[in-house]
C-alpha cells in the first residue's frame, strides 16, 4: 500500500512540486509583502523551471495514479512541457509591465502558479472529476489574474465577463459530466472507453452529455460559437496577462479536449467528428474575417487566436495519430508566434503609456527596425506562409486532413488563412508601408528583448530542423491513439 | 554546385545586414555587394549552362538530402532542359536590375538590396526544386520579398497593389497546397521525378489539375485572373516591374509543364479547350485594353498578358514546336518585357511620369534611347530577327498542328500587338518635341547604356542563332511529350 501510494506520489512529483512551490511562495509574499515581487516571480518562474526539467527528463511510458484519476503519458508530458513554457515565459514578460504599471504584486506569480497547476492537472486528467478539479483550479485563479489591474475599469470588467461566463461554460460542462456518468455509471476515461468499445450503441444521453462536455471545454479554447468573452477579456486584461491567457490555459485545454475525445469517447468519434468538424470551420471563418475590422491589436490577437484554434482543430477531426500529432506541432508553433508577438505588444509604449492600437505601429521599420522586422516575421507566420515555422504547423494539421478524406475542411481551411493573411498583411503595411508616427519608448526590456529575439529567430530558422518536434510530438501521439 | 546558385544570393543578403558605417556609404556598399553577388551567381548559372548535357532529358547537377524524412520530403534540387533556361534568365536579370535601381531608389537601399537577393534565392530555388513541398516552400516564400518591394518601394497606389498581388497569389497557392498533399498521399511521395512517373486516377486528376491551374493561371496570368497584374506591374518600382514581368510570370507556365503536363496528362488533355479558350481571349482581349491605355506601364503589363497567352498555347498544343516556342518565348518575353520596363522606368526617372501623353519626339533629344526602345519595341511584336520572332513563330507551328482556328485567332492577336506596340512608340518617340520639360531631357548616361546593352545582345542573338537555346531543351521536351501524351492517348482508348 505504502509502495502504491509512493509511486502515485512519484508519478506526480511536478504537479506535487509546483502546488508545494506555490504555497510556499504564498508564505513568502505574504511575509515579506510587495516589495518581494521580484523575488517571487523568479522563484516561482524557477520552480516553472524545474517542473519541467522533471517531466523531460521522465521516460514517456504511459502510468495512472490515485486509482486511475491521474495519468501521466507521453502526451501529457508534451502539452505539459508547452504549458510550462508558455506560463515560465509570460511571466517573465509581465516583469516590467507590473513595475511601471505599480502593479507589483506577489500574488500575481503565486496565481499564475496555482494556474499553471490546474493546467497540469487538466492534462493529466484521467476521469471526469479530476477533469473538472483541474479546470476549476485553472479557472478560478485566471478569473482573478484578469482583472489584477484593480483600478481599471476595463480589467475589473474583463474579469467579471471572463468569470460569469466561465462559471457558465464549467456548469455546463460539469452537467455534460453528470449526464455521461448518469448514463455510463462512471466518470472513469479507461472504463467509459471499454463501455463504449462494445457493438451496442451508446444511449442518446451520453451524447447529449458529450456534446456539453464539447461545449465545456470548446468555451476554454474559445472555439466558435463559445468564443463570445475572448475580444473583451484579452483587450481588457493587462497585456502580459493576454499573453499568458492566450498561450498556456489554451494549450492546456486543448490538450483536455483531445485527451477526452479521443481516448473515452474515441469510439463514439462518429457522433464528435461533426461537431469538431463544424466548430472548427466556424472558428477558421470567424477569426479570419471577425479580426479585419479591428483596430485594436490585443482584439485582433483575439480574433487570430480563434482562428488558430480553428486550424489545430483540423487536426483533431482527422481523428488520426498524424492528426493528433499535427494538433500537438501546431500548438508548440503557435505557442512561440503568440508569446513573441506579446512580447512585440509589450514593447508598444508611448510615454510611458501602453498604446495598442493598430495605427501606432505606423511606420515602426523605420523608427525601431529590428522590433519591426521580429513582429514582420510573427504576421507572416501566423498567415502560414513559408518558409516560416507557422506553415510548418499548417502543414502538419492539413497532412492528416486530407489523409483522411476531409477535403471540405481542408478546403475551407487554406480558404480562411487567405482572408486570415490579409489582417496579418495589414499589420506589416502599418509598419513597413505608413509613415512612421512618434517613436516608441526605449528600452524596450530587456525580457521582453529576448522573448522576442529568441521566438524569432526560432520561427525564422524552423525550416531548418521541420523534423524537430516531430518525434516529440510522435511520441505524444502514440500514448493517444495506439 | 546547384545550392550554391539557389543560396549564394541569400548569403549575399545576409552580408548586407552586417554592413554598418554612415548611410551614404552603407547604401553605396550595399549597393555593391548586391551587384557583384548577382554577378557572381550569373557566372556560376552560365558555368552550369555551359557543362550542362544537352543529350539527355534526365535531371542534371542533382543534389539530395533529407529534410523532413518521416514524410519522405527531402530536399532535392536538379535541372533538366526546361528549368536550365529560366534559372540563366533569373540569374542574368537580377545584376541588371540592381544597376537599373542604383540612383532610382534612395530610401532603405539596404532593406531593398536585401528584398531583391532574398527574392532572387526564392526564384531559382523554384526552378530548381526537384521535391514538390520545396517547390511550393519556394513559390510561397517569395510572396514576403515581392510583397514589400512593392509596398515599399512602388507608387501612390502601392499598398492596394501589393495587397491584390498577395491575395491573388495566395488563393491559388493555398489551393496547390492541397493538391500537393492529395497526391502525396497518392503517390506517397512529394519526389517530383518519382511523381511524374506515377499514374493517377483520371477521376482525380481532375481535381488535381484544377487546383494547380488555380494558382499557376494565376500567377501566369491568364484571362480573368490576370487583374492583379496591371496593378502590381504599374505600382512595382521599375526593377520590381522587372522581375514580375521576367521570372515571377514564368514560374506559372513552368508550374504547368513541370506538373500539369508530366504529372496529369489525361485532365490536361481534358482541360487542353479551356487553356486554348482563355489564352486566345487574353491574346485577343487584352491586346485590344493594351491598345487604349494612357499610361506606359500598364500597356505593357497587358502586352504581358497577351505574350502569356501565346507561351500557353504553345505548351499545350504537346508538340515539339509548340513546348520550345514556348519556352523560347518566356525567355523572350523575359528579356524584352524586363528591357520595355527599363526602357519606361528611364524616362519616369527623369520627368517621374508614365503617362504616354506627356511625351512626344523624344528622338529628337534621346536618340540612343530611340533606338535601344525600338529593338525591344519590334521584338516585342515578333519581327525577324529578334527573339520574339522565334518564339511565336514555333508555338503557332505547334499550333498549327493541333487547329487551325486556335492558330488563326492567336494570329491576330500579333496584328494587335504590332498596332498597339508601333502607336506606343509613334506617339512616345517620333512627333514634334512640343512640351518644354522635354526639351531639356538626356539621353542614356553610361550606367543605362550598361544596363541595356546585355538586353539588347540577348534579344539579337536568339533572334538570329537561338540553336545554343533550343539545343538544351531538345531532349527535355521530347521526353515531356512523351510523358504528357502517352497517357492522353490511353485516355482516349478507354473511352467509350
Amino acid at each position: 500500500m505504502n509502495d502504491a501510494l509512493g509511486s502515485d506520489l512519484m508519478l506526480a512529483l511536478p504537479e506535487l512540486w509546483l502546488a508545494c512551490a506555490g504555497m510556499a511562495l504564498l508564505l513568502v509574499g505574504v511575509f515579506l509583502g510587495d516589495k518581494a515581487t521580484r523575488l517571487v516571480l523568479w522563484l516561482a518562474v524557477g520552480a516553472l523551471a524545474l517542473a519541467f526539467i522533471v517531466i523531460s527528463d521522465r521516460p514517456g511510458s504511459s502510468a495512472t495514479a490515485f486509482g486511475g484519476l491521474f495519468i501521466s503519458d507521453g502526451f501529457a508530458a508534451f502539452m505539459k512541457q508547452l504549458v510550462l513554457i508558455g506560463a515560465g515565459v509570460t511571466a517573465v514578460m509581465g516583469l516590467g509591465y507590473l513595475r511601471r504599471e505599480k502593479m507589483e504584486r506577489f500574488e500575481y506569480s503565486v496565481l499564475l502558479l496555482f494556474a499553471t497547476l490546474g493546467m497540469m492537472l487538466m492534462i493529466s486528467a484521467n476521469d471526469l472529476i479530476s477533469l473538472y478539479v483541474g479546470l476549476e483550479l485553472q479557472s478560478l485563479s485566471l478569473y482573478v489574474v484578469a482583472s489584477f489591474q484593480r483600478d481599471s475599469l476595463r480589467s475589473t470588467e474583463a474579469g467579471l465577463k471572463y468569470f460569469v461566463l466561465g462559471a457558465l461554460s464549467s456548469g455546463m460542462l460539469l452537467y455534460g459530466a453528470s449526464m455521461v456518468y448518469g448514463f455510463s455509471g462512471t466518470t472513469s476515461f479507461a472504463t467509459l472507453a471499454t463501455a463504449f468499445a462494445s457493438p451496442v450503441p451508446p444511449d442518446v444521453g451520453v451524447i447529449v452529455g458529450l456534446v456539453f462536455v464539447i461545449a465545456g471545454l470548446a468555451f476554454k479554447i474559445s472555439a466558435v460559437p463559445f468564443h463570445m468573452w475572448t475580444p473583451d477579456v484579452y483587450e481588457g486584461a493587462p497585456t502580459p496577462i493576454t499573453a499568458f491567457f492566450s498561450s498556456a490555459p489554451k494549450i492546456a485545454a486543448m490538450g483536455l479536449l483531445v485527451r477526452v475525445l479521443i481516448q473515452p469517447f474515441g469510439e463514439l468519434a462518429a457522433q464528435w467528428n461533426q461537431i469538431i468538424v463544424f466548430i472548427s470551420i466556424a472558428s477558421m471563418l470567424l477569426g479570419a474575417v471577425a479580426a479585419i475590422g479591428q483596430a485594436n491589436i490585443k482584439r485582433l490577437m483575439a480574433y487570430s487566436s480563434i482562428g488558430h484554434v480553428g486550424y489545430a482543430l483540423v487536426g483533431l477531426a482527422a481523428g488520426s495519430p498524424a492528426g493528433v500529432r499535427g494538433v500537438a506541432i501546431y500548438f508548440a508553433i503557435y505557442l512561440v508566434m503568440n508569446v513573441g508577438t506579446f512580447a512585440c505588444i509589450l514593447a508598444m509604449r508611448r510615454r510611458e503609456k501602453m498604446v495598442e492600437q493598430i495605427s501606432d505601429l505606423a511606420g515602426l521599420s523605420r523608427t525601431r527596425p529590428a522590433l519591426a522586422l521580429v513582429l514582420a516575421v510573427f504576421m507572416f507566420s501566423m498567415a502560414g506562409i513559408p518558409p516560416l515555422a507557422g506553415f510548418f504547423g499548417k502543414l502538419y494539421v492539413f497532412l492528416p486532413a486530407i489523409q483522411e478524406g476531409l477535403y471540405g475542411l481542408a478546403v475551407i481551411g487554406v480558404l480562411s488563412s487567405v482572408v486570415a493573411a490579409y489582417y496579418y498583411l495589414r499589420i506589416v503595411k502599418v509598419m513597413y508601408f505608413d509613415e512612421p508616427t512618434e517613436a516608441f519608448d526605449r528600452p524596450m526590456g530587456r525580457e521582453i528583448g529576448t522573448v522576442a529575439i529568441v521566438s524569432g529567430l526560432f520561427i525564422t530558422f524552423f525550416f531548418l530542423a521541420p523534423e524537430s518536434l516531430l518525434a516529440g510530438a510522435e511520441h505524444a501521439a502514440a500514448a493517444l491513439v495506439p | 554546385m546547384l545550392s550554391l546558385v539557389v543560396f549564394l544570393p541569400l548569403v549575399g543578403a545576409a552580408a548586407l545586414l552586417l554592413i554598418r558605417g554612415e548611410p551614404a556609404v552603407v547604401a553605396r556598399n550595399c549597393r555593391n555587394v548586391a551587384l557583384w553577388t548577382t554577378l557572381a551567381t550569373l557566372v556560376l548559372a552560365l558555368v552550369m549552362w555551359a557543362r550542362f548535357d544537352p543529350s539527355t532529358p534526365a535531371f542534371q547537377f542533382v543534389e539530395r538530402s533529407e529534410w523532413i524524412p518521416a514524410y519522405g520530403i527531402g530536399y532535392h534540387l536538379g535541372v533538366d532542359g526546361i528549368s536550365m533556361l529560366l534559372v540563366v534568365l533569373s540569374a542574368f536579370l537580377l545584376p541588371i536590375c540592381i544597376v537599373a535601381s542604383w540612383r532610382a531608389i534612395e530610401t532603405r537601399v539596404r532593406e531593398y538590396m536585401v528584398a531583391f537577393l532574398v527574392l532572387e534565392t526564392m526564384m531559382n530555388g523554384v526552378f530548381c526544386a526537384l521535391d514538390f513541398v520545396l517547390f511550393y516552400f519556394f513559390f510561397e516564400a517569395m510572396l514576403i520579398p515581392m510583397f514589400l518591394i512593392i509596398g515599399v518601394w512602388g507608387g501612390p497606389r502601392r499598398v492596394y497593389a501589393a495587397f491584390k498581388f498577395f491575395l491573388f497569389t495566395l488563393v491559388g497557392s493555398v489551393l496547390l497546397l492541397l493538391a500537393l498533399l492529395a497526391m502525396y498521399f497518392q503517390a506517397g511521395t512529394t519526389d517530383i521525378p518519382t511523381l511524374m512517373a506515377t499514374d493517377f486516377d483520371p477521376a482525380l486528376q481532375r481535381w488535381l489539375w484544377l487546383a494547380m491551374f488555380a494558382s499557376f493561371a494565376v500567377k501566369v496570368p491568364m484571362w480573368p485572373f490576370h487583374t492583379w497584374l496591371p496593378d502590381a506591374h504599374v505600382e512595382a518600382p521599375t526593377a520590381g516591374s522587372v522581375i514580375l514581368a521576367a521570372v515571377l510570370l514564368k514560374m506559372g507556365a513552368y508550374g504547368f509543364l513541370r506538373f500539369s503536363l508530366p504529372m496529369l496528362p489525361e485532365a490536361t488533355a481534358f482541360f487542353t479547350p479551356l487553356i486554348y479558350s482563355l489564352s486566345i481571349v487574353a491574346i485577343i482581349y487584352t491586346s485590344l485594353v493594351a491598345l487604349m491605355q494612357e499610361d506606359m506601364k500598364k500597356l505593357i503589363a497587358y502586352s504581358s498578358v497577351a505574350h502569356m497567352g501565346f507561351v500557353t498555347i504553345g505548351i499545350f498544343t504537346l508538340t515539339t514546336q509548340g513546348i520550345e516556342g514556348g519556352l523560347v518565348q518566356m525567355l523572350s518575353h523575359g528579356i524584352v518585357s524586363a528591357a520595355l520596363f527599363l526602357c519606361v522606368g528611364v524616362v519616369y526617372d527623369r520627368m517621374h511620369s508614365r503617362l504616354i501623353e506627356r511625351y512626344g519626339g523624344l528622338v529628337h533629344r534621346m536618340p540612343v534611347y530611340a533606338a535601344v526602345f525600338m529593338v525591344f519595341m519590334l521584338a516585342s511584336v515578333g519581327l525577324p530577327g529578334t527573339s520574339g520572332f522565334v518564339g511565336e513563330f514555333l508555338v503557332l507551328t505547334g499550333a498549327f498542328q493541333v487547329s487551325t482556328w486556335v492558330t488563326f485567332l492567336a494570329t491576330t492577336g500579333i496584328i494587335l500587338g504590332a498596332a498597339y506596340m508601333l502607336w506606343l512608340y509613334r506617339r512616345v518617340i517620333f512627333g514634334e518635341l512640343v512640351r518644354e520639360d522635354l526639351k531639356s531631357i538626356l539621353d542614356l548616361d553610361r550606367r543605362e547604356v550598361a544596363v541595356f546593352a546585355p538586353l539588347v545582345v540577348g534579344v539579337l542573338v536568339m533572334g538570329v542563332w537561338p540553336d545554343p537555346f533550343l539545343r538544351v531543351m531538345h531532349a527535355s521536351v521530347a521526353n515531356l511529350i512523351g510523358q504528357a501524351t502517352t497517357g492522353a492517348q490511353a485516355a482516349m482508348l478507354t473511352l467509350p
